[in-house]
């Protein structure tokens, strides 16, 4: 990478209409690109296998949440009702699965949102309000009715000047460079 | 309006000053009835809650794309009405400052709460369906006060919104983890609201009086909680419909898959209520069956006949096309179903503990004018919370109606 292209970002182009910026996107994962990305004001269905992304590492943390969840739960019911202070009620056991069950139940789905809702902002690498991209006067109107594919610099394959003219040949308009 | 709202809502917190000043003996609870009108509007708010999580959740995870225009204002609806739900028995536990008792910590003496209470249970439930709903909500709304931030012309709106969005981009990469979170938790949502109202019902069903102590209660208190959930959802929506002009979001075909919902699950009530009477003569039980008899022919009778009256019988016009289609109509039929279901609470808990075993210990319960201050205002605090979500929250899910355009399939032209 030389020099110049370490204070670009990268290069940006709209597109209007969703069928179009579909299939470029299914161009440019063809021609080997691995950091770019397509900015769309809504989810656009089956855009992750024109991206070619795996499978959203979400459920893992979801998962580890639930998992979390259901032993502390356990954990919790049995320290305070069986250990530190027990509580004999009817000749049961001081501690089973059964009796704490819907406090468990609850722990356990508590614990996997909490884990759904973190991973979703861990693997988006969110909050971050300083992004290159919103210096791009065109970018707002990408939250309301415009779709933008953005190739980054970082990417091996970048080229300030081909890489616009690779844009240009898939349809882009507005070919704009994004400073860092 | 929003200054009526806050004249409403001063009265709950009127009545509860008066409550804590006083004891809880000011809410008329004396023997037997110790659960009054407190646990009545608890299970009344809690249940209107639920069809904002049927509707976000489990409508979303059936793929039913109507859902997209009602689900954001239905959440909200969910998470004030768990508010208003969680004053009531905030404040019947009578001393409330000692509220944290409730929480797994040990109070002063070194005990901590005791696990095989079904109130205790219902703690949980309940914050855990708050917390999850409010981060559903909150979640669900994050590409659109990105949207807001993006339209923003005045530099505090812009910066209000920055900071809810949290830097929100909208690349593909971001929407794929996004949209995984969010199935993930409509998943999660789904068990969340079926078991809330079945803990709900536990609270009455674990205990040994007769009317409270049978295994139907947990899907009778859930269908019950969409119904009442449903129609509280008409009753908000239809007026803001009128009043946004939202007609092309929420159209007939909406209202008419509320309406259906709601008769279905009011039939489904109704076959509850029959169901109960079956049990109980069924059961050979002399004080079950002088339970539903009492219900139905008692002191309390007028309240059973306008509870079948608004839950069983009006929702039965929703058969007809011409009554879904007058809104006026559906609107006056909700309120109905409101009503009803409020009643549907006061008989199962009034009746119960009014005539128990014992007729040397029975009584009759009648609330007092703090009861009807605290009840009444939390009208005006849920309406306070609403009106400040409508005015300052994105009231559409902008991006899900968007979505499921026709412009939105990459393969159409």
């Amino acid at each position: 990478m030389n020099e110049r292209n370490e204070r670009i970002h990268g290069v940006a182009c709209t597109f209007r209409k969703v069928s179009d910026v579909f299939h470029a996107a299914e161009k440019v994962r063809d021609a080997g690109w691995k950091n770019w990305d397509v900015h769309t004001p809504f989810p656009i269905h089956g855009m992750d296998q024109a991206m070619g992304l795996p499978r959203s590492p979400v459920p893992r943390l979801t998962l580890l949440g639930g998992v979390t969840g259901f032993i502390t739960g356990c954990l919790l019911t049995w320290y305070m009702n069986s250990y530190d202070y027990p509580l004999i009620v009817g000749g049961k056991p001081y501690w089973s699965v059964i009796f704490p069950f819907p406090v468990l139940y609850e722990c356990t789905i508590l614990f996997a949102a909490f884990g759904t809702f973190f991973g979703q902002f861990i693997f988006n690498r969110l909050p971050r309000h300083n992004h290159p991209l919103f210096e791009l006067p065109n970018f707002a109107r990408v939250s309301d009715d415009t779709f933008m594919i953005v190739l980054e610099a970082r990417d091996p394959q970048f080229h300030p000047d081909e890489s616009r003219n690779f844009l240009q040949s898939l349809g882009g308009q507005e070919i704009t460079v994004i400073r860092d | 309006m929003f200054g009526v709202a806050l004249f409403v809502a001063s009265f709950t917190f009127i009545g509860l000053g008066y409550l804590v000043a006083t004891g809880t003996g000011t809410w008329g609870l004396r023997s037997p009835v110790g659960w009054g009108w407190a646990i009545v509007n608890f299970v009344f708010w809690v249940g209107i809650g639920h069809a904002g999580t049927l509707i976000s959740a489990i409508l979303c995870l059936l793929r039913q794309k109507w859902r997209t225009s009602i689900n954001r204002a239905a959440e909200a609806m969910t998470i004030f009405a768990v508010c208003c739900a969680g004053l009531f028995p905030l404040f019947h536990v009578g001393r409330v400052w000692f509220g944290w008792w409730l929480l797994p910590l040990p109070n002063q003496n070194g005990i901590w709460p005791q696990f095989r209470s079904p109130l205790e249970w219902d703690v949980f439930a309940v914050s855990t369906y708050f917390t999850v709903s409010a981060l559903f909500w909150y979640m669900g709304m994050i590409p659109d006060l990105g949207t807001i931030r993006d339209r923003a012309t005045t530099w505090w709106r812009k910066a209000f919104y920055s900071v809810l969005a949290m830097g929100w981009r909208g690349g593909n990469r971001q929407w794929s983890n996004f949209e995984m979170a969010y199935l993930l938790l409509a998943g999660l949502s789904t068990p969340l609201v079926l078991s809330v109202h079945t803990i709900v019902s536990f609270d009455f069903a674990v205990s040994n009086v007769p009317g409270w102590h049978t295994t139907i209660f947990p899907p009778y208190f859930v269908a019950g909680a969409i119904f009442s959930g449903f129609a509280m959802v008409l009753t908000l929506m239809l007026p803001l419909r009128a009043i946004y002009r939202l007609h092309d979001v929420i159209n007939q075909y909406h209202i008419d898959n509320m309406c259906k919902i709601i008769l279905a699950t009011g039939t489904m009530v109704g076959y509850a209520y029959a169901t109960e009477f079956f049990i109980a003569a069924y059961s050979g039980n002399s004080f079950e069956k002088f339970a539903f008899v009492n219900r139905a022919f008692g002191q309390y009778a007028w309240a059973y006949w306008i509870m079948v009256s608004c839950n069983v019988i009006t929702p039965q016009l929703f058969w007809f096309k011409k009554v879904r289609e007058n809104h006026s109509l559906v609107w006056i039929i909700c309120l109905f179903v409101n009503v009803g279901m409020w009643f549907e609470r006061f008989v199962i808990t009034i009746t119960s503990l009014a005539n128990d075993y014992l007729p040397s210990s029975w009584g009759y319960y009648s609330p007092t004018i703090v009861d009807i201050f605290t009840f009444f205002g939390t009208f005006g605090f849920f309406s306070v919370l609403f009106l400040l979500f409508v005015r300052f929250l994105p009231l559409l899910p902008m991006a899900e109606v968007k979505m499921v355009a026709p412009q939105a399939d990459p393969h159409a032209h």
